[in-house]
């Protein structure tokens, strides 16, 4: 081809090549880079929560002894009513109230409002908090009361403790993160620094993260508590 | 960004009040006790509408353009395979535990 000697010119083989082609002037997404990377990671992340649950599904299917029923299992009484699973039903409304917030403190950093997004910030890092206490609740009370281990427990299956522990654990690690993470972003928010560059950007980002981990919670609740 | 700015806070009320009931009912079928398909069935329902109304407004992905949401929403759609192949599997090991290990 004739052109051929331009394009060698413009683009250099080996390493630099690389690095050239991909810090190129072409842009795929229409969105702030910050935003792009974090969906990209998001969909990592979907990947791994999926091999957990993937495999949760394989040994549960693969076991000759019964499965502990989650609904007996996560019971507690209350004021004397023996209620089923009540306290997985009250996590994940609080879990959605937070997104709920979460969306609103976005919603309002677009609008420029500070204060109104510090707030809803709060609120939504408070209910993560209080969620992952609640869960540091369940998991005592399953590993004292119950005797539930990663090897066995005497309700069934030797598999429940294992994928019990690895995906509620991980996903607790996602929401104690998501808390740090919405601190963090928070108290930028209440300096101003998102005032000072004009840009709430940071709020919708970390707003991203934060409906991921709902969103994982809207997976477990129906495949590990309900199935 | 382009159309998220223009949203009303009322929209976010609503979705939020549509996760609270579509939680509770799936919250019902096991409180009721339904068993077998229907169970199954409900709780998949109940579960892709609150992801999808999670995704597609809380995470705006229904105002994002398309590359984005291809880009994103395409991949996880190999996991089938993985899932289908994984149940397969755990259908030979669980026929082969009962062939030896049934006592």
């Amino acid at each position: 081809m004739s052109d051929n000697a331009i394009t060698d010119t413009l683009q250099p083989d080996g390493f630099v090549g690389i690095v050239e082609d991909w810090s190129a002037d072409k842009q795929a997404f229409q969105v702030p880079w910050g935003k792009a990377m974090m969906w990209i990671f998001l969909l990592s992340d979907t990947f791994i929560f999926s091999c957990f649950l993937t495999s949760y599904m394989n040994v549960r299917m693969s076991t000759t002894v019964p499965w502990p029923n989650p609904s007996e299992v996560f019971a507690l009484t209350i004021l004397g009513n023996h209620i089923p699973l009540v306290l997985i039903a009250i996590m994940t409304f609080i879990l959605i109230s937070s997104s709920g917030t979460m969306a609103m403190a976005v919603n309002f950093g677009y609008r420029k409002n500070r204060k109104a997004t510090a707030l809803l910030m709060v609120a939504t890092a408070l209910f993560g908090a209080s969620f992952v206490g609640m869960q540091a609740f369940e998991w005592t009370k399953l590993i004292v009361e119950e005797g539930v281990r990663p090897w066995g427990n005497p309700m069934g299956a030797a598999q429940f403790g294992s994928c019990f522990f690895m995906i509620t654990g991980f996903h607790g690690l996602h929401v104690s993160a998501g808390v740090i993470y919405l601190s963090i972003i928070t108290f930028k928010v209440n300096r101003g620094d998102y005032d000072r560059s004009n840009n709430y950007e940071a709020v919708e980002i970390a707003g991203l993260y934060w409906h991921f981990v709902d969103l994982v919670w809207v997976f477990i609740f129906a495949f590990f508590y309900l199935w | 960004m382009d159309a998220t700015e223009q949203h009303p806070i009322s929209i976010y009320l609503k979705i939020w009040f549509l996760l609270f009931v579509l939680s509770t009912l799936s919250y019902l079928v096991d409180y009721f006790g339904f068993q077998g398909l229907l169970r199954w069935g409900l709780i998949i329902t109940f579960m892709l509408l609150k992801a999808g109304f999670i995704i597609g407004i809380f995470m705006h992905m229904a105002w994002e353009r398309l590359a984005l949401a291809y880009a994103i929403l395409a991949p996880p759609l190999a996991l089938l395979v993985l899932i289908s192949l994984m149940a397969i599997e755990a259908e030979h090991t669980f026929l082969t535990r009962l062939l030896f290990f049934d006592s």
